[in-house]
């Protein structure tokens, strides 16, 4: 494995993030690792682009749109809820691909493991903000902020779970240890989610429990204005999860960065410091 | 493999035998958390009481908690002197330290969940039926946790918070042998085989599964370790 904990590795996969004015990189650096023109112009543009997809959809979700036959102002909830959803599968696929590149050596390299790392730590945001969304809708629509429905159970477990990985990318170590070890992690996470859902699946099946209805499933029709919004309500978190992982991606290289160059200042100031002490 | 995995489960076995932590410590703090379900719970027993029904989950509960302390301790004598070192460079397979180390916490466990059984039938008042049931579902989801925990336990055996983050780690993966251990239990108990042997395989496909987990992933881990 060729991966060492040198700028020069950290700065290879530097243009892939860009940056923008909220993020500057230390001073006393030359700029070959900060990102081109073009690249910062394009993140910009995407982050612009993702926040006015999300006033879009509040705008429609909450004054345009007519409110459900059946579920009234609630239905509201669809234009956020499922898309935030989506974003957490899509954080979660990210990341097992990043860590199974990671791991698998002709692939190996840095970028993998801070992609990996970022699009977790959205992910974990993503399911926090699901689970809360998910309560605020069941508990009018099924009189209960909780069910034990195997969907929710797993995403519980899915929120512990990558909270675990995030705690173990935070074990100290050298950058290669550090990623493989957070790769597996990130691999075994990934692969007890269906174990997780199947077997609360079958928990309850044989519990004999009344089934939840599932509140879309009562909505054969849905309204033009609706469907749209809640098509607008995917691009809009998918854009906000781009730009979030580009700028977690960048700040990670800029932590190495500061890591490597931090220790390096130090022990300059320390030389000034007892300048007269011979070595 | 299976002679390096002997080996370190004997040498795992024999420290247990001479500092005796599983039986001076671990199983006084099951019987402990026991006895606080029931003081939390009671002191109704016997059919219909809350702690009659819950017979199968609290005694899973106690020896969930029972397998971290376990895990941890199968660790903590890596940890110290420069073990992990030495079993690094020992050249046994990884995979047989692995099915070494998880086969001697299993033994213990086995032995402590005996004991529990004994003291959970005795203080809530629940006869121990579908005895086959029983015993084979134990053995199916102590392998499955202890092959978890000692994934998990090499992971965090390099850092300062692995008294806090095995339990992090090793909870979320337990809750599905959790949940099929007590079904299987609440079964047998009930007399229905029938529910019981279902939850029987699940068991033992979850011990298979993570059984294959750890041989493959044991050896970059300690790698790293």
């Amino acid at each position: 494995m060729s991966l060492t904990s040198t700028p020069s590795v950290a700065d290879r996969s530097a243009p892939a993030a860009g940056a923008t004015g909220t993020t500057p990189g230390p001073p006393a650096r030359p700029p070959r690792s900060a990102p081109s023109a073009r690249a910062r112009v394009g993140v910009r543009l995407l982050g612009v682009a993702a926040l006015a997809a999300i006033v879009a959809d509040v705008v429609l979700g909450l004054w345009v749109t007519p409110p459900d036959e059946f579920m009234g102002n609630l239905v509201r909830l669809l234009y956020i809820h499922p898309a935030l959803a989506w974003v957490m599968y899509v954080a979660y696929g990210v990341s097992f691909l990043s860590s199974l590149l990671y791991l698998w050596r002709r692939t190996c390299a840095a970028r993998w493991d801070r992609l990996a790392g970022a699009s977790s730590e959205v992910g974990v945001v993503f399911t926090g903000l699901t689970l809360v969304t998910g309560s605020i809708w069941g508990r009018p629509t099924w009189g209960a902020w909780w069910t034990w429905d195997p969907l929710l159970t797993t995403t519980a477990l899915l929120f512990v779970l990558y909270l675990g990985y995030l705690a173990v990318r935070r074990i100290p170590g050298d950058a290669e240890t550090r990623g493989r070890r957070s790769a597996i992690a990130a691999l075994v996470a990934f692969v007890d989610v269906p174990i997780a859902y199947f077997s609360v699946l079958w928990w309850r099946s044989l519990h004999q429990t009344p089934t939840v209805d599932n509140p879309i499933n009562g909505k054969t029709a849905i309204h033009g204005s609706m469907a749209w919004t809640l098509l607008l309500s995917f691009v809009a978190f998918s854009l906000a999860y781009l730009w979030l992982v580009v700028h977690r991606c960048r700040l990670a290289v800029l932590a190495e960065r500061e890591e490597h160059e931090g220790l390096l200042l130090a022990i300059e100031q320390r030389h000034a410091e007892a300048g007269d002490v011979p070595r | 493999m299976w002679r390096d995995a002997l080996l370190v489960a004997g040498k795992d076995l024999r420290i247990e035998a001479r500092s005796k932590v599983a039986l001076g410590q671990v199983a006084p703090f099951a019987v402990v958390v026991l006895v606080l379900f029931g003081l939390a719970l009671g002191p109704a027993v016997g059919a219909g009481s809350v702690l009659f029904a819950a017979t199968a989950g609290l005694f899973w509960i106690t020896v969930l908690l029972a397998t971290v302390l376990a895990v941890q301790r199968s660790f903590a004598l890596e940890a110290v002197d420069g073990a992990s070192d030495g079993l690094r460079m020992s050249g046994l397979d990884p995979a047989g330290i692995f099915v070494g180390k998880a086969a001697a916490v299993t033994c213990e466990l086995l032995a402590l969940e005996v004991l529990l059984a004994g003291v959970a039938s005795l203080l809530f008042d629940r006869h121990l039926a579908g005895f086959a049931v029983l015993v084979a579902s134990s053995v199916a989801a102590t392998v499955g946790l202890v092959a978890i925990g000692t994934i998990y336990g090499v992971v965090s055996i390099g850092s300062h918070q692995r008294e806090t983050l095995l339990p992090l780690l090793f909870f979320p993966m337990a809750a599905p042998v959790l949940l099929a251990a007590t079904k299987a239990w609440d079964g047998a108990l009930a007399g229905a085989g029938r529910h019981g042997s279902g939850w029987l395989d699940v068991l033992a496909v979850f011990a298979v599964a993570y059984v294959a987990i750890g041989t493959v992933a044991f050896g970059p881990l300690l790698e790293d370790a």
